[in-house]
């Protein structure tokens, strides 16, 4: 008897439930950060010395993390390519490669902050580093919880079996990766 | 999604390209600093970039259209909370209701004391 749950094999709704799933969550996620961003935006177009605060982040980092997550988002959607032909083993590489583009992500991360911090603009410096620690930190969280799932789908299409789970890991990093679309020119453009 | 409807990696590559390319266009415009410019380059450019990986990456033009909706109605949401809110938000003062600490910040930017440059001022004076 197969010990597999029945939502992962049935195909409710037209597409498989899993697929379902996720699309779901990234439907709530857009409420979560549409509602932080839009929130971010109606106050910095209130406010004109947020210019001056905005003026103090890194375009060069933000635009290097961009890179960064949309080189990731590309081994996610091979990964995706190879799960669909049926080899595990490659997939599995380019989700080890996607893992390592949002580990590089967040060590750049971390040395920004580092310096951000260092330089005494800290998350209660005001109301606009409040804004730019916790959108820029939600994101990263977010990074760092498909990093681990990510290693764990890995693990699996590693020995060929789960491989629609690629797809699934994948839909949710592309969309981590349209949140750090918008966040870049909100945080490092808009000066 | 079956492997027939599925790209070569070339396409990918193809895709991933001209978003590097939209990224430096969304670097070098607002450069010039036109208020316009900047507008379109940045945020305009943030809404192809995001529609591309929507639609090449995720694939959500292969979904069922009930799920295009779903994203669709969020947004729209989205833009309701900004509708809703942003009169209060975007105002510091109204009937019987004032923000004394943003007007005191809009009243110290406006008079020109900026706290970045005097926070590099105060770090120049604790080099020398």
């Amino acid at each position: 008897m197969s010990a597999r749950p029945i939502a992962t094999t049935r195909s409710a709704a037209g597409m498989p439930t899993p697929r379902l799933a996720v699309w779901w969550v990234i439907a709530s996620e857009i409420v979560i950060f549409g509602g932080l961003l839009g929130s971010y935006i109606m106050h910095r177009l209130a406010h004109g010395a947020w210019a001056e605060h905005a003026a103090n982040t890194n375009t060069a980092i933000g635009a290097t993390n961009t890179f960064v997550l949309l080189t990731s988002s590309l081994f996610a959607v091979l990964a995706h390519q190879a799960a669909e032909k049926g080899d595990g083993k490659k997939a599995a590489r380019f989700l080890y490669f996607t893992t390592l583009g949002g580990l590089l992500f967040v060590c750049i991360k971390a040395f920004e902050w580092t310096t951000e911090i260092s330089h005494g603009m800290t998350i209660s410096s005001n109301t606009f580093w409040s804004f730019y620690y916790t959108a820029a930190g939600i994101h990263a969280a977010h990074v760092i919880a498909g990093m681990i799932i990510m290693l764990f789908v890995a693990r699996t299409a590693k020995r060929n079996e789960e491989l629609h789970r690629v797809e699934i890991i994948g839909i949710y990093w592309h969309f981590v990766d349209v949140v750090w679309i918008f966040l870049f020119p909100l945080l490092y453009i808009a000066k | 999604m079956s492997a027939e409807e599925h790209h070569e990696t070339s396409f990918y590559v193809k895709i991933w390209g001209i978003l590097l390319v939209l990224l430096v266009v969304s670097i070098v415009g607002p450069m010039a600093e036109i208020q316009w410019l900047t507008l379109v380059t940045a945020f305009g450019i943030a809404c192809v970039k995001a529609y591309m990986v929507a639609v090449n990456f995720m694939h959500i033009n292969m979904t069922p259209r009930y799920v295009i909706y779903l994203v669709t109605t969020t947004l729209v949401f989205m833009l309701l909370f900004f509708a809703g809110a942003a009169p209060d938000v975007m105002k510091d003062s109204g009937t019987n209701w004032v923000k004394p600490a943003w007007i005191a910040e809009e009243a110290a930017y406006e008079a020109g004391e900026h706290p970045v440059q005097q926070l590099h001022e105060a770090e120049q004076g604790e080099h020398h």
